[in-house]
């Protein structure tokens, strides 16, 4: 009854790119997830909403194989698929920016961004002496951090304890949006930070939107979801709620069916 | 300038973009090259002990220094690793001692021949860093009671095996004392121990500083669970660490038998602090993620000329002590001062 429904007419004809059915979580005696459908289509920005225990976290880590769900099917382009850990999220192509940003402050930006698939030299000295090609990787994080607009990070070889909050997201976005994935997901990205800063990473969810990268948003923040997203999923008591869009529902009727105050068929039956 | 300053805000952005202040300049050198502390203490700790005794920089002096430092330098390398990951390792010296005691009494008593029980004491080496590995990466005990546990287990098996007699260098095969065989480049007298010892540091510095592997070393100190989000296996990355300091020990070990002139279960009693003291020095952050083999050297320089250049001012040894004490106070203040560093 709960799970997903009245799509929007022009995703109804998509294939989606990402899809979960019947994903189901239990946590010993507590049930983390109770069944939950969702559907990412190309190109779109979904919010993932809830209150606090509603499942969305268990939801968004079991999409990106920080957890592994005890039944339901993930569709990746139509391919089924199952995850043994993030790694097997990251080489299909879901890329996360975690609220804890992931990022190594010791370390430079190029060397963050290429943390985990460093490329080495070609030749000889790559594959007996396994050195690195710290120029490549330099040019070419420039060029990604360049291509997504991000003009507050001068020098792609500060150490990213020197960046701010804002910059220091915009390293991560970065990295999860410069090597050819396929899905964006991005928890909590405005948490943290001011008002500005705020608008600079809402301003870079849709630059990822318009070169046609799918972005999972999840987020607490009203205003922020109402103003970068296409769709919203409602998570709650570890089911789906509903999914609305910005056009078909206020923010107070979206809090009001993620607290449980109204639910979705009231709203839409009238 | 005056039509700026007139409109509003234009007070904080010419606030904003003056000019850093010096001390702002010199945390941010020190945050960018973290060798550059240490190799200025070394510099001015080599010129005040040349204008205290002039015999200090002659070439003998300067020898005999690079020699004395070599067994701890070679310590240290490991313990830089072990450091780099937010840990610290205690049993380096212990480990060393096993490893040297066994190849020397297998090839004096038991009559092994030197390349086997050289590369027994090496293997043993290496399986003593993996113990360690595998208590803190899988067990999940933390690196200071590992090591702190195997620093006795060590001690008291090299104490057992060889009876707690040392083994002279006449009973031991060339192999084994090729370590201390000495030749002159110009008026220097160098060791092949020394020699191996640069080669440890240049093969190792490579491995930090162009492979993914040091990277991840790095990353792994830095931050695990980030490191681990990011696509690295921070255990395995942990683990082998362990394991290369182990072998690392070993080989500094082999190099101690040429310098001391015998196997003796109870040589280098200080080597535990004296190589963490080296690092600290050197610049490397004990919190991890932060510094490098280069001014780990430079550290265990820095130690070594105190303890030459006091005895040739004809100062009391134990001043020596006092002042390293000094350093690694001034060296952790030092580090806590540069981490505050912002753009």
């Amino acid at each position: 009854m709960t799970a997903t429904i009245n799509q929007p007419g022009d995703t109804a004809l998509q294939v989606p790119i990402l899809s979960a059915r019947g994903l189901v979580k239990t946590f010993g005696r507590v049930i983390g997830l109770d069944g939950v459908d969702l559907d990412l289509f190309p190109g779109e920005v979904l919010a993932v909403i809830g209150d606090n225990g509603a499942g969305k976290s268990t939801l968004i880590k079991c999409l990106t194989g920080a957890l592994i769900p005890d039944a339901g099917q993930l569709t990746l382009e139509q391919a089924p698929i199952t995850f043994r850990g993030p790694q097997d999220a990251r080489a299909a192509g879901i890329e996360t920016v975690y609220q804890t940003l992931a990022v190594a402050p010791a370390l430079d930006i190029a060397s963050n961004l290429y943390l985990g698939r460093e490329e080495r030299r070609p030749g000889l000295l790559g594959n007996v002496f396994r050195m690195l090609d710290h120029r490549g990787m330099r040019d070419r994080a420039a060029a990604a951090v360049r291509e997504l607009g991000i003009q507050t990070i001068q020098n792609i070889q500060q150490t990213v304890e020197t960046l701010s909050g804002g910059q220091r997201q915009a390293v991560a976005v970065a990295r999860a949006a410069a090597f050819g994935s396929k899905v964006v997901v991005l928890d909590e990205p405005t948490a943290a930070l001011g008002v500005k800063e705020s608008n600079q990473v809402l301003d870079m969810i849709k630059g990822l939107r318009e070169r046609g990268l799918p972005v999972i948003l999840i987020s607490h923040n009203m205003p922020h979801v109402w103003e970068v997203a296409d769709r919203i999923h409602i998570q709650r008591l570890g089911r789906c709620a509903g999914v609305i869009t910005p056009d078909s529902h206020t923010m107070t009727e979206g809090v009001a069916i993620m607290t449980g105050a109204a639910n979705l068929e009231d709203n839409t039956s009238t | 300038m005056t039509v700026q300053s007139a409109t509003p805000g234009a007070a904080a952005k010419e606030l904003a973009r003056r000019e850093h202040t010096t001390s702002q300049r010199i945390q941010h050198l020190l945050h960018q090259h973290p060798a550059l502390s240490p190799a200025i203490i070394l510099l001015l700790t080599v010129v005040c002990f040349t204008i205290v005794n002039s015999r200090f920089s002659n070439p003998a002096a300067l020898s005999l220094l690079v020699q004395q430092t070599a067994v701890v330098a070679a310590l240290a390398v490991g313990q830089t690793l072990i450091i780099l990951t937010a840990g610290i390792d205690l049993s380096v010296g212990a480990i060393a001692i096993l490893s040297m005691m066994v190849t020397a009494t297998l090839a004096a008593e038991n009559g092994w021949p030197a390349g086997l029980a050289l590369a027994a004491g090496l293997v043993l080496g290496l399986a003593a860093g993996v113990l360690n590995g595998l208590l803190v990466t899988r067990i999940g005990l933390p690196p200071f009671i590992v090591t702190l546990g195997t620093l006795s287990i060590f001690t008291a098996l090299a104490l057992l095996y060889s009876g707690g007699q040392s083994i002279q260098n006449n009973r031991l095969p060339a192999l084994l004392n090729w370590t201390g065989e000495g030749f002159a480049i110009g008026r220097f007298r160098v060791t092949t121990g020394v020699l191996i010892v640069i080669g440890l540091y240049v093969v190792v510095g490579f491995a930090l500083s162009q492979t993914s592997w040091g990277r991840h070393v790095y990353a792994v100190g830095d931050d695990p669970e980030a490191a681990r989000l990011s696509g690295v296996r921070s255990r395995r990355v942990l683990f082998s660490v362990y394991a290369v300091a182990g072998l690392i020990y070993g080989i500094a070990g082999w190099t101690l038998i040429g310098r001391a002139g015998a196997a003796s279960p109870n040589a280098i009693v200080d080597a535990n602090l004296e190589s963490i003291t080296a690092v600290v020095i050197g610049g490397t952050s004990l919190f991890g993620g932060r510094g490098g083999l280069l001014g780990t050297l430079l550290g265990a320089l820095i130690v070594q000329a105190f303890t030459i250049g006091l005895s040739l001012a004809g100062v009391d040894a134990q001043y020596r002590l006092l002042a390293v004490g000094v350093l690694v106070i001034v060296a952790v203040s030092v580090d806590q001062w540069i981490r505050k560093v912002r753009s």
